[in-house]
C-alpha cells in the first residue's frame, strides 16, 4: 500500500465513531467487516488481533478530542446535561474533524454547526446557542493576540471626530438575550467547588441555576468580553457604550460611532459628552485601545 | 561528546518539561533547573498567559522546544502556515533544537491529534526526510526527529523500527531524540529487545534524550508520561549515555502531575548514570 492510501485507510477507522460501550464498530468505514478492513493492513501479535490493535487508536482518538471539547465548555454541558451534551460532542465532531494543528479549535465551528442542526441545542436552543458563542469567546480572548495599547494620554491628544481607533483584537463585543455571563460564572463556581461536594449534588445545582436562567425573561445584555492581567473578564456594556465600540471596530471614524450610537438614545444630549469621555477613559485605562495593526504588503 | 551539530553544540544536563501546575512554583521560588522543555504548539497564540509566563521563564532559564504535530511521516504537504507560527516562537524563545516525532497524525488536512507508526518502509522513510529537510531549512535550526510508543504494526514494514529511525535520520541528516522510554513501551508491545534498538541507533545524532513513566494494562503497555520512571527504562537510559555520553535529558510527566520538587527529583536521578559516563570519558 502507498504512504498515503494507508494512511487514509487507517485515519477512517479511527475517526470512525465508537460503540455506545465505547468499543470500536464491528462494521468497517468500508461497510464490510471491522475485522477483515483491520487484518488488510494491521499486524497480530501473540496477545491482541488487528482489531484490538487498531481500536486503541480508535479509542485514543475519541477520549481525547470528546475531553477537548467538554473541557472547552463547561457551560453548555449544564444548560444540555451530560447525556445530551454527549451525544451532540460526538455529532459535532463527526461532522467537523479537527482542521487544526492545535486542539485549541476544536470548538471553533460549535456554534454555527449549532445554529444549522438544531436538533442537538436541547429544549432552549437560544440559551445553547448564546452559552456556545460565550465560551468562544472566552477562548479566543484568552489568548487573542494584544497589540501595544494606547494609553489614556495617548487618546486625549489623538482624539477628534475625524480619528480612528482600533480595538485589541483579543477584545470581544457580544450582544445577548439572556444573562449567560451569570449562568457561566456560576457554572464555573460549582465546578471550582466539585471538591468539597459530591459531583451529584453539584450537577443538581448546576441544573437548577440553568432551570432559573431559562424561565428568565429573554433581557438583552451586552458584553465585552477582555483580559486584565492574562485573566478572562465579562463586562457588560450600555447600548450606547456597546454601539460605539462595534461601530469603531467596524471602521467609523469616532464622530461617525458616537452620533450612530446616540439616534435613537434615550440618553439626555446634554448629558451624553459627559459619558462618552467617561466610558473613553476607561477603556483606554483597561487597555482596550490600540495602534492600527500593519497591514502586510499586498502581492 | 554530547555537545553535537544536533543540539546546537550546547551541553544543558537534565530538564523537565514545563507544565502549568508548576508556573507558579517555578516563578516564585526560582528553583535551578539546567533547562525546560516547552510544547511548541501550547505557545503558538497570540498572546495572553502562556506566553507571558514563557517570557518571564526565557528570562531565567535555557528552554528548548518540542513539537506534537509536525507529523514529518504524514503523507500530505507540511502546513505553510504552521511552519511560520513555528518559526516566530523559535525567534522568541532561541531555542537551540527543535524536536518533534517520527509519526503521522494527519490526513487530507484532518487532525486526529495522535502519534500514529509510521509503516517501516523506503517509501515512507523518503518522505519523512525529506519533510524533516524542509522543516530544518525553514527553521533554519537543527531538528531531532523522536522516536514514538507503539501499539500496532503494519504487513507494509520492510525493515524493523530502528533501522527505519537509521534510514530517515541519515536521509535527512538530522538529529534524534531519543526517548527510552518509548523503546521500553514499544519493545514490550511488539516483543522486540530493546536493547537491540538502543544499540542500533547512530550515537553521534543523538541530541537528547526523554525519560519518562508508563501504563501498564493486560494486554499491552500505554505511553501515559504519568509515573515515576521504573527500572528496565534506568537500565536502557543507562546504555544509551554509555553510547552517546553526556546527553541533555529530560523527563516527561503530563498527567497526574505530581509537585515540581517531586518531578525534578525524579529527573534528577538521571545524575547517577550521567556522572558515571563524565568519568568513563576522562578516563
Ligand atoms: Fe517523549
Amino acid at each position: 500500500m502507498k504512504l498515503m492510501q494507508l494512511q487514509r485507510t487507517m485515519a477512517r477507522a479511527v475517526m470512525q465513531p465508537l460503540t455506545s460501550s465505547e468499543r470500536m464498530q464491528r462494521r468497517a468505514p468500508d461497510g464490510g467487516p471491522m475485522k477483515r478492513y483491520a487484518s488488510r493492513f494491521i499486524k497480530p501479535n501473540d496477545r491482541l488481533t488487528s482489531f484490538e490493535r487498531l481500536e486503541i487508536y480508535n479509542r485514543q482518538y475519541w477520549f481525547r478530542i470528546l475531553a477537548a471539547l467538554s473541557e472547552d465548555f463547561p457551560g453548555l454541558h449544564a444548560v444540555l446535561g451530560e447525556r445530551r451534551f454527549d451525544a451532540m460532542a460526538k455529532a459535532y465532531l463527526i461532522a467537523n474533524p479537527s482542521r487544526s494543528f492545535t486542539l485549541r479549535n476544536l470548538g471553533a465551528r460549535l456554534e454555527s454547526w449549532l445554529r444549522k442542526n438544531p436538533k442537538w441545542a436541547g429544549a432552549n436552543q437560544n440559551l445553547a446557542l448564546e452559552i456556545v458563542r460565550l465560551e468562544w469567546a472566552d477562548i479566543e480572548a484568552f489568548d487573542g493576540k494584544a497589540e501595544p495599547a494606547l494609553r489614556p494620554e495617548d487618546l486625549l491628544s489623538a482624539a477628534g471626530p475625524r480619528l480612528k481607533l482600533t480595538i485589541q483584537p483579543y477584545v470581544r463585543l457580544l450582544s445577548f438575550l439572556y444573562p449567560v455571563d451569570d449562568l457561566l460564572l456560576e457554572v464555573r463556581k460549582e465546578d471550582d467547588d466539585t471538591d468539597f461536594a459530591s459531583n451529584a449534588f453539584t450537577e443538581h445545582r448546576k441544573r437548577k441555576r440553568v432551570r432559573a436562567v431559562r424561565k428568565l425573561k429573554p433581557a438583552e445584555i451586552f458584553l465585552a468580553v477582555h483580559r486584565i492581567d492574562n485573566s478572562v473578564y465579562f463586562r457588560r456594556l450600555g447600548l450606547e457604550e456597546f454601539s460605539i465600540l462595534t461601530a469603531l471596530r467596524q471602521g467609523k471614524t469616532l464622530g461617525a460611532a458616537v452620533e450612530s450610537a446616540f439616534s435613537k438614545s434615550k440618553v439626555a444630549p446634554e448629558e451624553r459628552p459627559l459619558k462618552v469621555q467617561t466610558w473613553f477613559q476607561t477603556w483606554a485605562t483597561l487597555g482596550w485601545f490600540c495602534r492600527p495593526e500593519k497591514k502586510r504588503a499586498a502581492g | 561528546m554530547s555537545a553535537n551539530r544536533f543540539n546546537g553544540f550546547t551541553d544543558l544536563g537534565i530538564g523537565i518539561g514545563l507544565r502549568a501546575p508548576h508556573y507558579n512554583h517555578i516563578l516564585t521560588r526560582k528553583p535551578v533547573v539546567d533547562w525546560f522543555e516547552i510544547i511548541s504548539e501550547n505557545f503558538m497564540i497570540g498572546g495572553g498567559r502562556a506566553l507571558h509566563i514563557l517570557d518571564q521563564i526565557l528570562e531565567q532559564y535555557k528552554v528548548v522546544q518540542h513539537g506534537v504535530s509536525m507529523y514529518f511521516g504524514s503523507a500530505e504537504k507540511l502546513n505553510r502556515e504552521h511552519l511560520r507560527r513555528l518559526k516566530e516562537l523559535v525567534q522568541r524563545t532561541k531555542t537551540p533544537w527543535l524536536s518533534d516525532h517520527l509519526c503521522w497524525g494527519s490526513v487530507d488536512g484532518r487532525y486526529t491529534h495522535d502519534l500514529l507508526p509510521m509503516p517501516y518502509t523506503f517509501e515512507a522513510a523518503r518522505i519523512t526526510s525529506e519533510k524533516v529537510r524542509e522543516v530544518q531549512d525553514f527553521l533554519e535550526i537543527p531538528v531531532a526527529v523522536e522516536n514514538v510508543s507503539s501499539y500496532a504494526e503494519y504487513h507494509d514494514s520492510e525493515m524493523t523500527e530502528w533501522e527505519f529511525l537509521n534510514e530517515v535520520v541519515e536521509r535527512a541528516d538530522c538529529g534524534i531524540l531519543l526517548d527510552v522510554n518509548n523503546i521500553y513501551v514499544s519493545s514490550q508491545n511488539h516483543s522486540f529487545n530493546p536493547f537491540d534498538y538502543v544499540n542500533s541507533v547512530p550515537a553521534h545524532r543523538v541530541a537528547q534524550i526523554h525519560i519518562a513513566g508508563h501504563s501498564k494494562y493486560r494486554k499491552y503497555i500505554l505511553d501515559t508520561h504519568d509515573h515515576p520512571v521504573i527500572d528496565p527504562v534506568w537500565k536502557l537510559y543507562e546504555r544509551a549515555i554509555q553510547r552517546a555520553g553526556h546527553t541533555a535529558t529530560l523527563l516527561e510527566w503530563d498527567d497526574s502531575i505530581p509537585s515540581f520538587q517531586e518531578v525534578h527529583g525524579e529527573a534528577l536521578k538521571a545524575n547517577k548514570f550521567l556522572r558515571s559516563t563524565v568519568l568513563a570519558e576522562a578516563v
